[in-house]
């Protein structure tokens, strides 16, 4: 079991160019994400989400604290971490299938082998028919699935989803959160989902954390059991109109609107 | 408005001659306009000299400039037919263009992803840029000698600055979420610079590829006005020098239908390598 720790991370940027006062997006946040469990990360726009996700994917240092797999500091990206981006970032010279083979190109798996793989990645995500369609004549939700496919190609030990469902309609969405669910019980990787929507982290992780803005810093993290219940067979609907889900949901909408009000007044 | 049931449903048969109508249908454009314009300018031309409102000697006839067409075909003018003048300037214009893609690659890539890079070649590539290549042809000459190196340099040189820029803009251009993706699956600096920046960089390396065929072109003719002795920029030349006006014209219409082939080229190569860069 892999343990991905932010301890006492903030990060600051410039407030602009050429001024030396600098703003702080995220103060002093510390999670830990295993390997089989599903965090998903919500807060309103400003609160420093991606910065968070950014942080754990080596993307961005922090100011200060210390970003760790298994206690060994973070040097930069690496493949034990990848990512799905909200705009799908699927390289368009490249069809769906050597999309989702690029991870392993970049490792020197040989082409035969590479293929079998992506083939397989392309049938555990409904796709296998579309291996040789080019990305634009696939459609958003196809799209964020070779995506999914892709990051799992690189058989990481934790998988950071950066609003990838943010983008599709409701319809696709509902669709795509129960599919992603499954991915993950399935691929014994820890998942880190920066979301708007109170919903899909209600329904897909095992711990919801809630991030305040001005600076970002975590005001809660609650523990979840609604994908545990779906992925054992009780209906969407029921789940929904359970007292203890109605219960978390207030909470979690109260924790976001108590704080624009506070900053309102 | 009432709807009737029974009037819907014939409609659903007939809704995929629907979708068939709105399929974007392949629109002429302005290409009649464009004929017609030039049957105009023929027709004003014929009508001039049928009339004989400008001697020959400053404007042959249509009639005889395809003559001349032929004449230069079968027969040559000065030496070389109007096929191995053709040749001779293809030749330098790909020689150069090899060379100046082989160079301004490599440099674009170094500009657009190296500071060190940017900063070494940012000021050759400002001084080379906005000099006509016709300004430093002499100077080649005295360094390289009359020869075809010398044609092909110039040449090269005149391409360079359109496809280094080009390159440098096509990577700057890579999203940031196509290297990060690359990064987060453990890519290599290298690995990220062939399989990820240079991909993105084609379609603006083919865009500056085609400027260079332009600038390359006008910059061979000239060239070979000054010295050469087959070509077309030299069979104009030698035609002037005798008054043939009519090879004069027929060099300059070969010339730009080499042009017109060239641009057209080039869009099928943008159309089979990079079909995707209409979909960004």
């Amino acid at each position: 079991m892999s343990v991905l720790s932010l301890q006492s991370v903030s990060l600051a940027f410039r407030a602009d160019r050429d001024s030396r006062e600098t703003r702080l997006v995220l103060d002093g946040v510390t999670l830990h994400l295993a390997s089989d469990e599903f965090i998903a990360v919500i807060g309103r726009s400003g609160s420093g989400k991606t910065s968070l996700l950014n942080l754990a994917a080596g993307f961005l240092k922090p100011t200060s604290g210390r970003v760790s797999v298994d206690g060994a500091d973070i040097t930069g990206p690496a493949a034990d971490r990848a990512v799905v981006f909200q705009d799908d970032a699927l390289y368009p010279w490249l069809n769906a299938r050597d999309n989702v083979a690029f991870p392993l190109k970049l490792r020197g798996v040989a082409k035969g082998e590479r293929r079998l793989r992506a083939d397989e990645l392309l049938a555990k995500v409904g796709l296998e028919s579309a291996g040789t369609k080019n990305i634009w004549e696939l459609s958003g939700g196809m799209r964020q699935r070779v995506g999914i496919a892709r990051a799992l190609a690189s058989e990481p030990r934790f998988l950071l989803l950066d609003e990838p469902l943010g983008a599709l309609d409701a319809l696709t969405r509902t669709r795509l959160q129960q599919f992603l669910l499954k991915v993950w019980s399935e691929s014994k990787t820890g998942a880190l989902l920066i979301t708007h929507s109170i919903e899909e982290a209600m329904l897909l992780a095992t711990r919801v954390v809630v991030l305040a803005p001005n600076p970002g810093r975590i005001i809660a993290d609650i523990p979840a059991s609604f994908g545990k219940q779906l992925l054992s067979g009780k209906s969407l609907q029921d789940i929904k109109i359970s007292p203890e889900y109605r219960r978390l949901h207030d909470g979690l909408t109260g924790l976001i609107h108590a704080d624009s009000e506070e900053e309102a007044a | 408005m009432t709807i009737n049931i029974g009037a819907i449903a014939p409609v659903a048969p007939a809704a995929p001659a629907v979708i068939e109508a709105q399929k974007p249908k392949r629109s002429l454009g302005t290409l009649p306009v464009s004929l017609a314009t030039i049957a105009a300018i023929i027709a004003a031309w014929s009508l001039t000299s049928a009339y004989g409102l400008v001697s020959p000697l400053f404007l042959p006839s249509p009639l005889i400039v395809l003559k001349a067409i032929y004449s230069v075909a079968i027969n040559g003018f000065v030496d070389s037919t109007l096929a191995q003048h053709t040749v001779a300037s293809l030749l330098r214009i790909f020689a150069a263009l090899a060379a100046a893609l082989v160079i301004g690659i490599p440099a674009g890539l170094a500009i657009g992803t190296s500071r060190i890079g940017k900063g070494i070649l940012d000021p050759i590539v400002e001084f080379l840029r906005p000099l006509p290549p016709l300004a430093y042809l002499p100077l080649i000459i005295i360094w390289i000698g009359i020869g075809e190196a010398s044609k092909i340099t110039v040449i090269a040189l005149a391409m360079l600055p359109p496809i280094i820029l080009s390159t440098a803009a096509g990577v700057k251009s890579a999203p940031a979420d196509f290297i990060n993706a690359a990064r987060s699956f453990g890519a290599t600096r290298l690995q990220i610079l062939a399989q990820v920046i240079l991909p993105s960089a084609i379609p603006s390396i083919l865009t500056g590829t085609r400027i260079a065929l332009g600038a390359g072109w006008s910059t061979l003719v000239a060239a070979e006005l000054v010295a050469a002795s087959r070509g077309l920029g030299f069979m104009i030349q030698s035609a002037a020098q005798f008054l043939v006006t009519d090879i004069v014209i027929a060099g300059i219409i070969v010339i730009a239908a080499i042009a017109f082939l060239f641009e057209i080229l080039a869009r099928l190569l943008e159309r089979w390598f990079v079909p995707w860069a209409a979909h960004r």
